[in-house]
């Protein structure tokens, strides 16, 4: 347990690792086997990110070096700055942990029967290994270069298995969209790193923080930063490739696009609070962020409303939600420098940005989940040709009642908890820009009325007389996520208490992560 | 091709090959390393594809033999650097340095003469180079039946 517990960090990005490259060797003696396999690595995955959680909130933020005599020797004697590769998982780090780990386990276990028609099996698992691996490791890390790697291997397995069905043609389109977004992405990342480490010689994150100047260098990086991140994480006017990947991908997989996408985010308000959290920049910073939160959320909706393609129409609903993190944590950089304010309003503010961060990939996930559920049974997303669904997919139904009432900001559901903090706290920063969220999350409600109204309910449709429901496998990994919904709705307090103040206190508190770094010497 | 280039190109293999593993083997203290000599060998396996044809080839070696070398090679470097978190607790500990495997104490720093001086560093760059190797022969490979017209197999 001791073990487990001082090598978690790394075992959750190293298993999967390893995994991935024994599920083709294990594929080749048993497609039973290996389908065992990758659920029970993703079980354990998540057992470990348990333990790291206990460990996170017990003891503070978790330093792993590697290839150091001890773990926790970031400094060895001599040096003045770090030099290996060191991960530091802290309270913000681990949430995004926890979420990926609950929207992969539920993935997973969905794709079992959702890709049992599919050639190739054996690299869709290695590569759903592969976006684990970048997934944590862009959240665990706590060093830039490291960043970009796992940032690349996210896009790349990514991009690879949005097109995975290839027997589609759109699914190629909408794959390489993503590849090519991605790889810009990647190389204004690359490049700002580059202008970093050419001025500091650093590339720890907390090392850079504790020495950076904000000169106009150090502003063009973060400028290209900002924008490479907003790109992957789809923020108006960034967000033309997600409407196109998300309605093609399988939909297990547009579920873990998501989760990227919640990593890239996380990335963001790293870079912002914590690399640039000690410099004058975090006011301009925050407004920044706020405007692309307002223009996601209004702008995602309303492209929205007309749509038919029952997944085009949930994935602009994806970016108008992203721009609620982005509005609550926004408000909270914006006062970073004013105690009084952030005191007042904007650490609450901040907890419903964040606590909306996993409420969203619960609900999200579990909306695309029973869209690709219909697109199983029904061969089609058009909603014109849907109808009278809730007679032959009991299950299915509830799961998308479930998931659209939590969207729409209903009480008692999860989506309500974190909105409700939102509007009260932005409504002292601003009032119009609360009201603009509320408006937003009524028209998301007719929306999902109107998706609920035109697949579920009215005459079935002759051709889908004697529609089936959902295989098994894809019916508990819904479960899985409407589960977990349902315990969020039932004890939001718990939650905002126990995992989304800890996440809230690390991003604010920027001397604690740089003196995990640079306190841990001999 | 014609009956010269597929002479020289047998004769010159040997050489890719020896040079390609030099590059591997002396990674961790001359430039060079896994990745560079695997796409040394890699270049040496698209001489022999371009000279004597994929589907010739394909008689002798298998897309899907490439790619469990492929996926060796990768468990094998993780399997290195889970090594060190086995014997001395930190993963990616390098376990093997100093120690004297081929009868003494390496000597640390650059030296002339002693190859073995970065523990499991050049063990690394023979798994990459591995992974590298089959991964870009596969992908070489299958796309030259591609272009050829003739069936891939899954």
């Amino acid at each position: 347990m001791n073990f487990l517990t001082s090598n978690s960090s790394i075992l959750i990005i190293a298993i999967p690792l390893l995994a991935a490259f024994l599920v083709p060797l294990i594929s080749k003696a048993s497609a039973k086997g290996r389908n065992i396999f990758v659920v029970v690595v993703t079980v354990f995955v998540g057992i470990l990110v348990a333990i790291l959680a206990k460990d996170v909130y017990a003891n503070g933020a978790h330093i792993y070096t590697l290839g150091a005599a001890l773990p926790d020797i970031t400094l060895p004697r001599g040096y003045i700055v770090p030099v290996r590769i060191i991960l530091e998982v802290d309270g913000m780090s681990i949430f995004m942990g926890i979420v990926t780990a609950i929207v992969s386990l539920a993935a997973v276990v969905y794709s079992l029967s959702f890709m049992k028609r599919e050639t190739g099996q054996d690299k869709f698992y290695t590569l759903f290994l592969l976006m684990m691996v970048g997934m944590f490791g862009l959240e665990f890390t706590g060093d830039l270069f490291n960043l970009f790697v796992f940032l690349e291997i996210l896009s790349i397995s990514g991009a690879a298995l949005a097109a995975f069905r290839t027997r589609f043609g759109d699914t190629v389109e909408g794959g390489f969209k993503y590849l090519s977004i991605s790889a810009i992405a990647a190389l204004m990342v690359l490049f700002a790193i580059a202008l970093l480490y050419a001025q500091y010689g650093l590339l720890n994150i907390g090392a850079l923080a504790a020495v950076i100047q904000f000169t106009s260098l150090d502003k063009l990086a973060l400028a290209l930063m900002a924008i490479a991140f907003a790109i992957k994480l789809g923020a108006v006017p960034l967000h033309m490739w997600v409407p196109d990947t998300y309605t093609v991908a399988p939909a297990s997989i547009t579920i873990m696009l998501m989760a990227a996408s919640q990593a890239c985010l996380y990335a963001l308000f790293r870079i912002g609070f914590t690399l640039y959290g000690g410099t004058t920049g975090t006011i301009s910073m925050g407004w920044i962020v706020i405007i692309l939160g307002v223009l996601s959320m209004f702008v995602g909706v309303t492209m929205a409303i007309p749509q038919t393609d029952i997944k085009r129409l949930m994935a602009y609903h994806s970016v108008s939600q992203i721009g609620y993190m982005l509005l609550g944590v926004g408000v909270g950089l914006a006062v970073l420098g004013d105690t009084a304010a952030l005191n007042a309003y904007g650490r609450q503010a901040m907890s419903g940005g964040i606590f909306h961060i996993i409420n969203y990939a619960l609900y999200k996930g579990l909306l695309f989940l029973t869209a690709g559920a219909l697109f199983y049974r029904l061969g089609t997303r058009d909603l014109n040709k849907m109808g009278g669904l809730a007679r032959n997919m009991k299950f299915t139904t509830i799961f998308f009642i479930i998931g659209a009432l939590a969207i729409s900001g209903i009480p008692p559901f999860n989506g309500f908890a974190s909105k409700f903090l939102i509007y009260e706290s932005v409504y002292q920063f601003s009032p119009i820009l609360s009201i603009i969220a509320m408006l937003v999350s009524i028209i998301t409600l007719a929306s999902f009325t109107k998706v609920f109204q035109a697949a579920f309910t009215g005459p079935a449709l002759p051709q889908h007389k004697d529609v089936k429901e959902a295989p098994r496998s894809m019916l508990i990994g819904m479960g899985i996520l409407a589960v977990v919904i349902i315990f969020f709705s039932l004890c939001p307090g718990l939650i905002v208490d126990n995992i989304v103040q800890p996440a809230v206190d690390a991003l604010i508190n920027q001397g604690a992560y740089i003196n995990g770094i640079m306190g841990g010497g001999l | 091709m014609s009956k010269i280039v597929r002479t020289v190109a047998n004769q010159l293999i040997l050489f890719i090959f020896i040079f390609g593993l030099y590059i591997i083997i002396h990674g961790h203290i001359t430039p060079g390393g896994g990745f560079q000599g695997g796409a040394v060998i890699a270049s040496g396996a698209a001489l022999m594809i371009v000279a004597f044809g994929s589907s010739r080839i394909q008689k002798g070696i298998k897309e899907k033999h490439l790619s469990i070398l492929e996926s060796s090679g990768a468990v094998i470097f993780i399997g290195l650097a889970f090594a060190g978190l086995a014997a001395a607790g930190v993963f990616f500990f390098n376990t093997l340095i100093g120690s004297p495997v081929f009868g003494h104490t390496p000597p640390t720093g650059p030296n002339p003469g002693d190859i073995w001086t970065g523990g499991i560093i050049p063990l690394m760059n023979v798994a990459v180079g591995l992974k590298v190797f089959a991964g870009l022969s596969a992908i070489i490979l299958v796309m030259a039946l591609a272009s050829s017209g003739e069936e891939v197999e899954e």
